[in-house]
C-alpha cells in the first residue's frame, strides 16, 4: 500500500517536473525571434546639448553590456562632444558628475555623425532604402525575426522631433516608416524610447503591430535635464535616461524582469514630468516580454544529445581549363544615380482630365445662352 | 458715393479734428510725457532673463585664486608708470609675454582741433598693448576682448593688474574656443579708437596708427574693466556707448546673473535697486535711474572704453568697481571670479549675441523696458506734429496758385538762411579759432565754443534782416506754408533720430514739439520769443547739465554749471571731430535751422 502512494507520488512529481520542462522550455521560445539590433540616436548639435549625446552614449553602453555587438548597433551621434574646443577634458564625455564615467573611448563606433544624422538617413536606415554603396556599418539588415530598440533623443515638441536645428520629423512620418518596415517584414517586435520634450506625442501615430513604445514625458510636458557638472559647465544627463540607466544596471542577460518593471521606471516623484507608454500595439503581454528581449542579444541554444547526419560535402565544379576560356564577368562600379532610368523615363500615367479649352468653351457657352434669355441688362449685376 | 469711406464720417472726423485741435495735441503731449514716465513703474517692466541658449545658467565653477597677486602686478604697474611717465610699454610687453601671450603694441598720434581741457591734451602720442592667449584647439576665427585703460596719476592700476592675474590664469586653461585679446590702451578712447580701427583697417576720424602686427578673428564680445582699488563695494555696469547705442541686453542679463550668482553688489547708473517699487521714493528712484540713461544716451558720448566697440557690432560693456564706505567688501579674487565666469560663458557663444534686444531701457538692473513698450511716447509727440499739419489742408496748392513765384521765394529765403547759419555753426567755430584767440584774451578751448554761442545767438537777429532782402513784404499765407514745410521738417527729423538714439528724439521731441505746434505770427511776441528761446536747444541743454548733476546728487551753483556747459559743449565738438559722434553735427546742420524756421514764422510781418 505504502509502495503504491509512493510510486504515485512519484509518477505525479516526475509529470509535474516535465511539465515545468515544457513550460520552460516553451517559455524559451515564447518571444520568436532570433537576433537584436539596435538604433540609437542623438539629434542635437552644439555644445549646450552635451547630455542628449551623453545620453546616447549611456544607453549604447549599456545595450552593449548586454550583448548587442557593434554590427547589430547603428549609432547615429549629431554632434562631437568628446573633441569639441569647449570640452574641459578632451576625449572625454561623462554622464555622471564629478566625472565618475567615461562614456566615451577608443571603443565606441559611430555610424553616422555629425552632418551625416539627418532626417532622411534615419528613414533611410529604418526602412533599408540605402544606395548600394553604404557599408555594412551604416545599415540596419534586420529580418523578420529580429527585435530592434529604437532610442531617440534631443530637442522635440509636440508632434516632432528637431533634427540637428535645421529640420524636423514628425510623428506621421516615424509611423509610416515603421509601417514600411512591417509591411517589408524587417521586424519582429519593436521597442521605441524617445526622451525628449513631449515625446509622448511622437508614438501617438502608430499604427503597425507589435511596437512598443516608451517616453519621457506627456504631451505639454518638458522633459528636464537631471545634473549639471560645474568643472565642464552644462548639464551631463537627461533624468529620464538617468533612471533608466539605473534600472539597466541591474539587469544582466539571464535576467528575468520584464517590461512592466520598465514601465515603472521615473516615476514623477523622479522625473518631474510624467512618463508614458504605449502597449496597445503589442501582440504579447507586456509582462510576458523580456527586457533582455530588446536590450541584450541573448543567444538561444538548443541542447540535444541526438546525432545529425551532415549531407554530402558540396562538390567540386570540374573545371575545363584545356579548350574553353573561361567566361570571365566584366565588373563596373555601380551608379549612383539610376541615370539610365531618369533619362529614358516614361511619362508617368495622369488620371483623365478633360483639356482645357473645352472647359472654358463650356462656360462661355453657359454664359451666352443665360444672357440671350434673360437679357443683357444682368450683365451690370455680374461686373 | 466713396468706395472705400464714407465721405460723411470723413468729413465730420475732419471737422472734430479741426474743432478740437489744439486740445487734442495738449491731451497727446501730456498722454506722450505720462506713458514715459510711467515706464520707470516696476509693473510696466519686464524682468531680465538670458535669451541665449548657448550662454544658458550661470552653471560654472570659478576657480580663479590669484587675486592678491594681481594687486601686486598692479603695484608694479604702477610704479613702472610713473618712472616712464607714461605707459610703461617695454615692462608690459616683457610681462604679458612671461604669462604665455602673443604680445604685439601698436603706435598712434594725433593732433586734436583744440586742446582738450577736461583731459589736458592737445598733441596726443601714446602706444597700445595687446597680448592674445591663442585658443588651444581652435582655428583663430573668433575672439573676445578684456581692456584695461591705462590712465595717468594712480588710477585703474588694480585694472591692469586683474588683467594680468586673469591672463596667467586663463592661460593654464584648455577649453578656450576663442582667443582672448589682453589689451592695455593709453589716452582711453583715443588709444581704443586707434586699436579698433587697425584691427578692422578702417580709418573713419584721420588718427594716425601703425598697422597692427598680430589679430585674433573676429571680435565676439568685449570688456571694459575699471579698478582703481584694492576693495570694491559694489561694481558698476555701462552700457551707453557712442551715438547712443547700446550692447545687446543679453550681456547686461549675464552680468547681473553672475553678480546674484557670486554675491557681489551690483548696480548701473550707480545707483542701487530698490524693493520698495510702490512707494513714492521707490518709484522715484527708479524715474532717476532711468532719466541718468537716457541723458547719457542722448549725449551720444561713448561713458566708457567699450562704447566705441558698439560701432563695429560687437557686443561691449564697461565694468567699474566702485569703493563706497559699506561694510561688505569685495576683494580682486572675487572680481576675477567673476570675470572668468562671463568669459567662460561667452565662450560657449557659437554666433553673435542677438537673441536680445539691442534697444532699451534699465529702470534697474532687474528691469527693463524695449523698444515696442518705449516708442509710443515718442509716438504720441509726433502724433501732436500730425494733427497740426492736417489742420492745413491744400494749402500748398492754392499758395502756389495764387502767389506765384514771389511767393515760392518768400518761403525759399528763410529756408536757405537757416540752413547757412547752420552751416556756419557747424563749421565756424573750429576754424576761426586762431583768429579769436588773436582779438580776445581767451583759450582756444573757450575760443571755440563761444564762436559758437555767438553763432546761435546771432542766428536770433536773422529775421529781422532776412526781409530786407526780399523784393515785398511776406505774403500773408507765406507763414503757413513755411509753417506746414517746418512741421513736416520736424517730424521727419526727430523720426529718424528717435529710431537711432531715443532718448535724444525725445528729449528734443518734448522742447521742440510745443514750438512747432504753437508758434504763429499772431500770438503775443514778447512772451512767446522768451518761450521758444527758453526751449530752443542750447538753452535745453543748460538744463539737461543741471538736472544731469541733480540726478548724480551732486547739485552745482549756477556758475559751475555754466562751466560745465561750455565744457560739455566743447566735448561735443571733440567727441564729433575724434570719434564720429552725431550729436553735434545733428543739432547744428538740422535741428537749428529748424528751429530757426519757427523763430521766422514768429517774426513774420
Amino acid at each position: 500500500m505504502k509502495i503504491l502512494t509512493l510510486l504515485s507520488l512519484l509518477a505525479t512529481h516526475l509529470s509535474a517536473s516535465s511539465v515545468n520542462i515544457e513550460e520552460n522550455a516553451g517559455q524559451f521560445f515564447s518571444s520568436g525571434h532570433t537576433n537584436n539590433w539596435a538604433v540609437l540616436v542623438c539629434t542635437s548639435r552644439f555644445w549646450f546639448n552635451y547630455r542628449h549625446v551623453a545620453n546616447t552614449l549611456s544607453v549604447y553602453r549599456s545595450v552593449k553590456r548586454l550583448g548587442i555587438p557593434d554590427s547589430h548597433i547603428v549609432l547615429m551621434l549629431a554632434d562631437d562632444m568628446a573633441c569639441n574646443h569647449r570640452n574641459p577634458k578632451p576625449a572625454t564625455v561623462f554622464s555622471h558628475k564629478n566625472m565618475e564615467l567615461n562614456v566615451y573611448g577608443d571603443d565606441v563606433e559611430v555610424d553616422y555623425r555629425g552632418y551625416e544624422v539627418t532626417v532622411e538617413n534615419f528613414l533611410r536606415v529604418l526602412t533599408g532604402r540605402l544606395p548600394p554603396s553604404t557599408p555594412r556599418s551604416k545599415r540596419l539588415l534586420s529580418d523578420d525575426r529580429s527585435n530592434i530598440l529604437i532610442y531617440l533623443t534631443g530637442h522635440g515638441g509636440n508632434g516632432f522631433l528637431k533634427f540637428q536645428d535645421s529640420e524636423e520629423i514628425s510623428n506621421v512620418e516615424l509611423a509610416d516608416a515603421f509601417e514600411q518596415m512591417w509591411q517589408k517584414r524587417r521586424y519582429n517586435e519593436l521597442l521605441f524610447i524617445i526622451d525628449t520634450c513631449q515625446g509622448a506625442s511622437m508614438y501617438e501615430r502608430f499604427y503597425s503591430p507589435n511596437l512598443m513604445a516608451l517616453a519621457s514625458s506627456q504631451v505639454g510636458e518638458d522633459s528636464l535635464s537631471h545634473q549639471p557638472d560645474l568643472a565642464i559647465g552644462v548639464h551631463l544627463m537627461d533624468r529620464y535616461t538617468f533612471y533608466l540607466l539605473e534600472f539597466l544596471e541591474d539587469i544582466h542577460p539571464s535576467s528575468k524582469a520584464n517590461m512592466n518593471d520598465l514601465f515603472k521606471v521615473c516615476p514623477k516623484s523622479q522625473c518631474v514630468s510624467t512618463p508614458g507608454h504605449r502597449t496597445d500595439l503589442f501582440l504579447r503581454d507586456p509582462g510576458s516580454a523580456l527586457i533582455t528581449d530588446f536590450f541584450g542579444s541573448v543567444r538561444k541554444v538548443e541542447i540535444t544529445m541526438e546525432t545529425i547526419n551532415l549531407t554530402e560535402p558540396i562538390q567540386q565544379v570540374e573545371q575545363n581549363f584545356v579548350n574553353e576560356e573561361r567566361q570571365k564577368e566584366t565588373y563596373s562600379y555601380v551608379d549612383q544615380l539610376p541615370v539610365s532610368e531618369i533619362i529614358h523615363q516614361k511619362p508617368k500615367q495622369k488620371d483623365w482630365h478633360p483639356p482645357d479649352g473645352f472647359i472654358l468653351g463650356l462656360w462661355t457657352l453657359i454664359l451666352l445662352v443665360f444672357f440671350k434669355t434673360y437679357g443683357m441688362k444682368h450683365l451690370k449685376h455680374i461686373f | 458715393m466713396g468706395l472705400l469711406s464714407d465721405p460723411n464720417r470723413r468729413r465730420a472726423l475732419i471737422s472734430l479734428l479741426t474743432r478740437l485741435n489744439a486740445p487734442i495735441c495738449v491731451v497727446c503731449y501730456m498722454a506722450g510725457v505720462a506713458w514715459f514716465m510711467g515706464l520707470a513703474f516696476e509693473p510696466f517692466t519686464l524682468r531680465t532673463y538670458m535669451s541665449e541658449n548657448a550662454m544658458g545658467s550661470t552653471m560654472v565653477e570659478e576657480r580663479f585664486p590669484a587675486g592678491e597677486r594681481a594687486l601686486g602686478t598692479g603695484r608694479e604697474f604702477s610704479a613702472h608708470k610713473k618712472k616712464a611717465g607714461g605707459m610703461p610699454v617695454d615692462w608690459l610687453v616683457k610681462t604679458m609675454q612671461s604669462r604665455g601671450l602673443e604680445v604685439f603694441t601698436q603706435r598712434f598720434s594725433r593732433r586734436l582741433p583744440f586742446p582738450d581741457e577736461d583731459k589736458e591734451r592737445y598733441m596726443v602720442k601714446g602706444t597700445n598693448v595687446y597680448g592674445i592667449l591663442r585658443a588651444p584647439r581652435a582655428p583663430r576665427t573668433e575672439a573676445l576682448v578684456l581692456s584695461a585703460p591705462c590712465s595717468p596719476g594712480d588710477d585703474n592700476n588694480q585694472a591692469v593688474g586683474v588683467l594680468l592675474g586673469l591672463a596667467q590664469y586663463f592661460r593654464n586653461q584648455v577649453f578656450w574656443a576663442k582667443d582672448i585679446i589682453f589689451l592695455v590702451n593709453e589716452h582711453d578712447l583715443i588709444g581704443m579708437q586707434a586699436w579698433l580701427e587697425g584691427y578692422h583697417h578702417t580709418n573713419t576720424t584721420g588718427m594716425d596708427w601703425s598697422p597692427l602686427q598680430g589679430r585674433g578673428g573676429s571680435i565676439q564680445a568685449a570688456l571694459s574693466l575699471e579698478l582703481s582699488s584694492d576693495v570694491v563695494t559694489s561694481l558698476d555696469l555701462v552700457l551707453e556707448g557712442l551715438n547712443g547705442q547700446l550692447p545687446n541686453l543679453d550681456l547686461a542679463n549675464l552680468f547681473y546673473a553672475f553678480c546674484q550668482k557670486i554675491g557681489v553688489l551690483c548696480t548701473t547708473q550707480g545707483k542701487l535697486q530698490r524693493n520698495d517699487w510702490d512707494s513714492v521714493s521707490g518709484y522715484s528712484h527708479a524715474v532717476q535711474t532711468m532719466m541718468l540713461m537716457v541723458m547719457k544716451q542722448a549725449s551720444g558720448r561713448p561713458w566708457g572704453d567699450h562704447g566705441l566697440f558698439l560701432r563695429y557690432h560687437i557686443e561691449a560693456a564697461t565694468i567699474k568697481g566702485i569703493n563706497s564706505f559699506r561694510q561688505y567688501k569685495t576683494d580682486a579674487t572675487t572680481i576675477g571670479r567673476l570675470l572668468e565666469g562671463m568669459y567662460r560663458k561667452l565662450n560657449n557663444l557659437l554666433e553673435r549675441l542677438h537673441q536680445s534686444y539691442f534697444f532699451y531701457l534699465m529702470p534697474s538692473l532687474s528691469h527693463f523696458v524695449s523698444i515696442g513698450y518705449y516708442m509710443p511716447a515718442f509716438g504720441l509727440l509726433a502724433l501732436i506734429l500730425l494733427l497740426r499739419v492736417s489742420f492745413q489742408p491744400r494749402l500748398l496748392t492754392t499758395y502756389l496758385l495764387t502767389d506765384g513765384v514771389p511767393g515760392v521765394l518768400s518761403v525759399l529765403t528763410p529756408l536757405v538762411i537757416s540752413h547757412l547759419t547752420g552751416v556756419a555753426l557747424y563749421t565756424l567755430p573750429i576754424h576761426f579759432q586762431e583768429i579769436a584767440v588773436e582779438h580776445f584774451p581767451v583759450s582756444e578751448t573757450e575760443a571755440v565754443v563761444l564762436t559758437a554761442i555767438a553763432v546761435y545767438t546771432a542766428g536770433l537777429a536773422l529775421p529781422h534782416n532776412t526781409h530786407r532782402l526780399l523784393t515785398g513784404r511776406g505774403t500773408e499765407n507765406g507763414w503757413k506754408v513755411l509753417k506746414l514745410v517746418a512741421v513736416l521738417y520736424l517730424a521727419v527729423l526727430l523720426g529718424c533720430t528717435a529710431l537711432i538714439n531715443f532718448s535724444l528724439g525725445f528729449i528734443l521731441a518734448l522742447t521742440l514739439v510745443p514750438v512747432a505746434a504753437f508758434v504763429t505770427p499772431d500770438v503775443p511776441k514778447a512772451l512767446s520769443a522768451f518761450i521758444m528761446v527758453i526751449l530752443s536747444p542750447a538753452c535745453t541743454l543748460l538744463f539737461s547739465v543741471f538736472l544731469f548733476q541733480e540726478l548724480q546728487e551732486m547739485p552745482v551753483s549756477f556758475l559751475d554749471g555754466w562751466m560745465l556747459y561750455l565744457s560739455v559743449i566743447s566735448q561735443g565738438i571733440l567727441d564729433h571731430a575724434l570719434y564720429g559722434s552725431l550729436v553735434y553735427p545733428l543739432v547744428a546742420l538740422l535741428v537749428y535751422p529748424c528751429w530757426l524756421l519757427f523763430w521766422n514764422i514768429l517774426f513774420w510781418k
